[in-house]
């Protein structure tokens, strides 16, 4: 036998291999992925196109999505400069306890969601620290519209600071310094310097907060109350909808979170190939912890 | 104080620290502060009610065993992704962040409805005698679900980055293929694998939007702790709420510091420089 | 002066960056800051730069305080030494950028600044790269942009922190004698840093010379290279046999070799002595003291051949240089026993702790230079 030939006969078991793992590692995906996004759809439009929009220009429907993109609006904006503000300090200073703050910055990763919302109940709540003040004031936290942005910041903070902070350290700070020798002021330096070296990583985190902080559940469910059409965002209608059986309502509005879902990794997608080195690809983990330096 | 070059750094830990102490540690702080109003006795009784000690059993051995599945899962996966090509890799690629992207409840109601008796997956697996939706079961798969990009995720990075040659190096040496990976292979992956099975676990423990729907909620059978936590705090028993939520935290925090102690032995051949 | 640095301290957490440094520089001076990694030579450079401060001392600039002026106001182009470009910026607007952040008032018009931009390119020889970002260049296209945006701004001083340090052997000589022409047609006074001797003795009028915080020595090249201030100095810059000479019968001697004069009139015992390969000789007659040295191996560097020498009376290796043509002119071969002697050495005595006194150091000079 030639060598070509024993190299060819060491070859084929070898690929079979390939194969049947190629195939495992797909019915699996299949199974645990494609399936239950299918299914979203496929229950969504059980009953044709008709009841399926019926069901989404419902008013309450409307007035959950209203409400959903305006507790991203507030929660999102907000984690994105603290975000910001917290990379900049932690990677272009030396101080003490800085560990300690990135420790703090990851928390609520290891939070789980209801316990998000029941920290705001205790403070907030009726029974809570500044709940008899709140009510002497007339002012509402929990079960309102406050509390709902309270507790999807809360669960989406660690966001856009997870992923400047491993990239701005990555870039180190003497593009900074020379435009300060070069006379920039700290304005200048930070829009004409920081902003466009971290602007994909930037977009990158805010993709992934306004995913979390749109389809949060959890968190939410407890300090929402439940008051249909007033504090339902769109995740509380699908459950409140899946509840009472419409199951057609409970997958159209669901759909609807499925589809920014796919949009999300769709984008998330691109800015990983187009500007995978401007963004530390290990999404969506803490990459503290990556080996190797 | 030393002058500083950068500016900002004032205005930016300032903000930063302020930030955090009103979303994440003021809030925080009125849990701990809440749950000793039930004192260390009411604590005892809360903790021994056979009804608490299944849930957190459920919450916390499912967490364990769904990221122990996941591991060995996500290593398949990844290993396929990153060394395997074949068409629609970079669209599976792209779809192992789904259950990060998708809403729990979302996924939550879609598994339920993939594994009711009735359902695509149900309608196979219950003549089989396998009961997922509504059982411990269902925890497990939903569990599954949502820690499942954090395995991959971590491990992909690391397995594009392992050096063909050390395996190359085996295999001149006279290693088989199963041999270089269980010994060359696995040893390297072991620091990565942990932080994966770390990530799932701490994502899992805690888990309750996608659980909810397809775990049925029967006490002492299929009711996970964050439930148990919602239940008290629609009775108004904010105490008992407050000390459930700082015994899930706490358990939750001893697994992964346990995780962390696992993940320095075995990364100990990296450390000499430290 | 252009800047007079005195009592310059520096601690950072563990260890001492800079340790009482003064220093002065003259207009269109150029200076190397030469010494190994964590000499606190770049720190010196941040310092300068304004990207950092000393915990004590002064630097005065044409009389006036330079440390209370912010970096952005103190006239200081830099070189960094991974060139900190903008990476999302074209070389034009990376060298346009010092003009257009300055407020309006004082900034040029922007045909003002082109032109200025346009003049620098071909200055750095970069014609037509313009429009390219950072990342589409070479090493040494990237050094040139850096420079180039470093005088853009029209500066006083010039600082450059291992301008050569990420660059290959070939481009690094080129871009050394086009840095020293351009030194030359600017007088601007320049300040750089290298770890690299070689890079320092060929670019700089003055040299200074750093080592654990300290500053060694000052001088120029040739003093640096002929009278070394220190061992430190004889060990750091080129290479260098390093032996000891204790005082016996007739003077200070090692190994059969003796030094036919003493300058210390008796007050030290022993003196360690640096001598430098090329200042060896290889053919002693027998009538002068030498060491009988076996000749080991030849390795032949182009022009240049070093023998590798072994002393039997000191157990020692030591290292000489001939040109490559003398070898056959000598008849050397690896195995021949030759009469060697240094022609020149630099003594430092050594005190009752065996430390060396660098005040004291004696350069020596064989009385009878015989031609190698």
């Amino acid at each position: 036998m030639n060598a070509h030939a024993r190299t060819r006969a060491i070859a084929w078991p070898r690929r079979l291999v390939h194969v049947a793992l190629i195939a495992l590692a797909l019915v699996f995906l299949v199974m645990f992925l494609v399936l239950p996004l299918a299914t979203v759809f496929v229950e969504a439009f059980d009953q044709g196109v008709k009841p399926y929009l019926a069901a989404i220009v419902q008013p309450e429907a409307l007035s959950a999505i209203r409400l959903t993109l305006l507790v991203a609006v507030i929660a999102v904006p907000l984690n994105l400069v603290f975000g910001v503000a917290a990379a900049w300090a932690m990677t272009r200073f030396a101080f003490r306890g800085k560990a300690l703050l990135g420790a703090i910055i990851d928390l609520p990763f290891s939070v789980s969601p209801v316990v998000s919302g029941l920290v705001y109940v205790l403070l907030f709540g009726a029974q809570g620290w500044f709940g008899p003040w709140l009510d002497q004031h007339g002012i509402k936290i929990i079960f309102a519209v406050p509390g709902l942005v309270l507790a999807t910041m809360f669960v989406t903070l660690p966001f856009v600071a997870r992923e400047l902070i491993p990239l701005m350290q990555a870039q180190g700070s003497e593009e900074e310094e020379a435009a300060r020798v070069l006379g920039a002021s700290a304005w200048q330096m930070f829009f004409r310097v920081t902003l466009p070296n971290i602007r994909w990583a930037l977009l990158y985190g805010v993709l992934l907060c306004n995913a979390r902080a749109m389809g949060e559940f959890g968190a939410v469910s407890v300090v929402s109350g439940h008051i249909r059409g007033l504090t339902t965002t769109m995740p509380l209608e699908v459950e409140m909808r899946y509840n009472e059986y419409d199951y057609v309502g409970a997958f159209a509005v669901a759909s609807l979170l499925a589809l920014l879902a796919l949009l999300t990794l769709a984008v998330k997608t691109l800015l990983e190939w187009r500007y995978g080195d401007e963004i530390p690809r290990t999404r969506p983990v803490d990459t503290r912890k990556r080996h190797g330096t | 104080m030393r002058r500083r070059v950068l500016p900002g750094f004032g205005i930016s830990l300032g903000y930063a620290l302020t930030y955090l102490g009103l979303i994440v540690l003021l809030p925080l702080a009125a849990l701990a502060w809440k749950a000793t109003d039930i004192g260390f006795e009411g604590l005892v009784r809360l903790l021994s009610a056979p009804r608490t000690l299944a849930a957190l059993r459920l919450s916390v051995g499912g967490a364990l065993v769904s990221a122990l599945i996941n591991v060995v899962i996500g290593l398949l996966v990844s290993w396929v992704l990153v060394r395997y090509r074949f068409p629609g890799r970079r669209l599976f690629d792209a779809l192992v962040d789904l259950p990060f992207a998708l809403p729990t409840a979302v996924a939550g109601i879609a598994l339920t409805t993939l594994y009711a008796p009735k359902g695509w997956l149900g309608r196979w697996l219950e003549p089989l005698g396998i009961h997922v939706a509504y059982t411990p079961l269902g925890v497990l798969v939903a569990m599954i679900f949502v820690g499942f990009p954090f395995v991959v995720r971590t491990l992909q990075p690391v397995l594009a980055s392992l050096e063909r040659d050390v395996e190359e190096a085996a295999e001149s040496l006279g290693a088989q293929r199963w041999q270089t990976f269980f010994r060359v292979i696995l040893p390297l992956l072991a620091p990565t694998l942990l932080t994966g099975f770390a990530l799932a676990l701490a994502r899992a423990v805690g888990e309750y939007g996608s659980v909810i729907f397809i775990a049925g909620n029967m006490p002492r059978k299929s009711e996970i702790a964050p439930l148990l936590i919602v239940q008290k705090l629609e009775q108004f028993n904010y105490a008992g709420a407050a000390a459930l939520g700082v015994a899930l935290l706490s358990l939750s925090f001893v697994l992964l510091v346990l995780v962390a102690v696992l993940q320095r032995w075995s990364n100990r051949w990296t450390e000499q420089a430290a | 002066m252009a800047l007079e640095l005195s009592g310059l301290y520096r601690r950072f957490a563990g260890f001492q960056a800079l340790d009482n440094v003064s220093l002065s520089i003259a207009p269109g001076e150029f200076l190397a800051l030469l010494g190994p990694s964590g000499s606190g030579k770049t720190t010196l450079l941040r310092i300068l730069a304004g990207l950092d401060y000393p915990d004590s001392g002064s630097a005065l600039h044409q009389g006036e305080d330079f440390l209370a002026t912010p970096a952005r106001e103190r006239r200081i182009g830099m070189v960094f030494q991974h060139y900190a470009l903008f990476r999302h910026l074209t070389v034009i607007e990376n060298i346009a950028f010092g003009l257009r952040v300055r407020p309006w008032r004082s900034r040029p018009s922007r045909t003002e600044i082109r032109a200025r931009v346009d003049r620098l390119l071909r200055r750095v020889q970069l014609e037509g790269m313009g429009a390219r970002y950072p990342a589409q260049l070479s090493g040494g296209q990237r050094q040139r942009v850096a420079l180039a945006r470093a005088l853009a701004v029209e500066p006083d001083i010039l600082l450059l922190d291992e301008p050569f340090g990420a660059l290959d052997a070939q481009v690094r000589v080129t871009l050394r004698r086009w840095l020293r022409e351009l030194h030359e047609e600017l007088e601007l006074t320049t300040i750089f840093v290298t770890h690299d001797q070689e890079e320092a003795l060929e670019l700089a009028d003055r040299v200074a010379v750093m080592n654990n915080g300290r500053i060694e020595q000052v001088g120029s090249p040739e003093v640096i290279y002929q009278q070394p201030a220190t061992p430190f100095v004889c060990e750091f810059i080129g290479k260098v046999n390093k032996f000891t000479v204790r005082s016996g019968g007739e003077g200070f001697s090692a190994g059969g070799w003796v030094l036919e004069d003493a300058p210390w009139h008796g007050r030290f015992t022993s003196a360690v002595a640096y001598v430098r390969p090329e200042q060896l000789r290889l053919a002693v007659p027998s009538s002068l003291p030498a060491w009988e040295a076996r000749l080991r191996h030849i390795y032949l560097a182009g022009g240049v051949a070093h023998l590798d020498l072994h002393v039997a009376s000191l157990d020692l290796a030591i290292e000489a240089d001939v040109a490559t043509e003398d070898l056959s002119r000598l008849g050397l071969q690896a195995g021949n026993v030759l009469r060697v002697a240094p022609r020149s050495a630099v003594l430092f005595p050594l005190d009752a702790q065996g430390t060396p006194v660098n005040a004291e150091r004696w350069i020596w000079q064989a009385r009878s230079p015989v031609p190698a």
